[in-house]
């Protein structure tokens, strides 16, 4: 278990480290390292895990380290006490190194702002973060949360067609996402 | 010390989904009623604090904390902007171990799963927007999405590699 919480720790470092470009592109880490690399959640729960952060106060970021770090231990077989200690290692880990660095950049704050080696590193960064974001969509569309288009046809018409609503509401009609996976959930339990 | 603690959480508490919702917020709250920094300091620290990693929402708290009272100021701003979040989602996730088997509740999540997947493709195109996407540097993200998605690459990596080519870049062929 101790070697459990070490990774967990270790690997929300990692990602509170290299987490440019916000809550999402941290998703897109978060599932490398949880689901893909440790296996300690399937990509359905993980998807579970990313509705809940996104609809429930608070920055999607610390919510979504809290949660994984409950569950990897939860997961694993431990009580759900042990499951509130992960949570905390998770989430302390994700902000550690931004407290240290944003303490260090506060004492240079324009300087670091302007420097041209810094500004080189985002032309590379920014456009990264970008396909980051499109890797998470497309790793989430996959057979756990669409269904199988040959073994259950009507779970996964369904499936695209509450995709295709969900993406007009929120892009065209800036609909709140809160209220967009409200109602997808309940037309889930209407229909399926 | 207790101020700056209410005001993070519930800065913490507000902030859905991105952080850029919070924004008005901050000014409200640290700009206009407690006057602890400038309209135009706060547009440089938001600046700064979209550059850095991390947590935008968590960033900026610590910045304030840290500019009012140095690193204890920083600490509980910190924990000021995290707690809400903390205690919201053990409290979910322990009721949701209970319901997860319920079918009902099983049901809602087959059906929302599809509109999560939605919600995170959608801000790809803005985020195209503001990373200044040209036809010269499109290749990035597609390359990008490509290799975590076909080849399964860790995305950490994908940020390591993108870091120190853009700073390569910039040293050694731009000029």
């Amino acid at each position: 278990m101790l070697l459990l919480m070490l990774r967990l720790f270790w690997t929300f470092f990692k990602i509170g480290l290299l987490g440019f470009g916000g809550g999402y592109a941290m998703i897109s880490m978060i599932q490398g390292e949880v689901v893909n690399k440790h296996h300690w959640m399937t990509m359905g729960q993980f998807t579970d895990i990313v509705a809940i952060s996104q609809s429930t106060p608070g920055p999607i970021g610390i919510n979504s380290a809290t949660y994984v770090g409950y569950s990897s231990l939860v997961n694993a077989g431990y009580e759900p006490y042990w499951g509130v200690l992960g949570s905390l290692i998770a989430t302390v880990a994700v902000v550690l190194p931004s407290f240290v660095l944003m303490v260090v950049v506060s004492k240079f704050l324009m300087k670091y702002k302007s420097h041209k080696s810094v500004e080189s590193v985002f032309q590379g960064l920014r456009p990264a973060v970008v396909g980051l974001l499109a890797a998470a969509a497309l790793l989430l569309t996959n057979e756990e949360n669409f269904g199988s288009m040959s073994s259950c046809p009507w779970r996964f018409w369904i499936s695209v067609g509450i995709f295709l609503f969900a993406f007009i509401a929120q892009k065209v009609y800036k609909m709140s996402p809160i209220l967009v996976i409200i109602l997808c959930g309940v037309t889930g339990l209407i229909l399926f | 010390m207790f101020e700056l603690f209410v005001t993070f959480s519930k800065i913490g508490l507000f902030t859905i989904g991105g952080g850029y919702a919070m924004i008005p917020l901050i000014e409200k709250n640290v700009v206009e009623d407690k006057q602890w920094v400038s309209h135009e300091e706060l547009m440089d620290l938001i600046a700064v604090a979209q550059s850095c990693p991390g947590i935008f929402a968590v960033n900026i708290s610590i910045f304030i904390g840290y500019k009012k009272a140095g690193i204890r100021g920083a600490f509980i701003s910190t924990v000021g902007a995290c707690l809400p979040s903390f205690v919201i989602i053990l409290a979910l996730a322990l009721a949701f171990q209970q319901f997860r088997d319920n079918e009902y509740v099983e049901r809602f999540f087959l059906g929302l799963r599809p509109a999560v997947v939605a919600l995170i493709a959608s801000p790809v195109f803005k985020l195209a927007k503001s990373a200044r996407l040209t036809r010269y540097n499109i290749w990035i993200p597609i390359t990008a999405a490509l290799l975590i998605w076909l080849v399964g690459l860790n995305p950490i990596y994908v940020i390591l590699i993108a870091g120190i080519g853009g700073y390569a870049y910039g040293q050694y062929i731009k000029d």
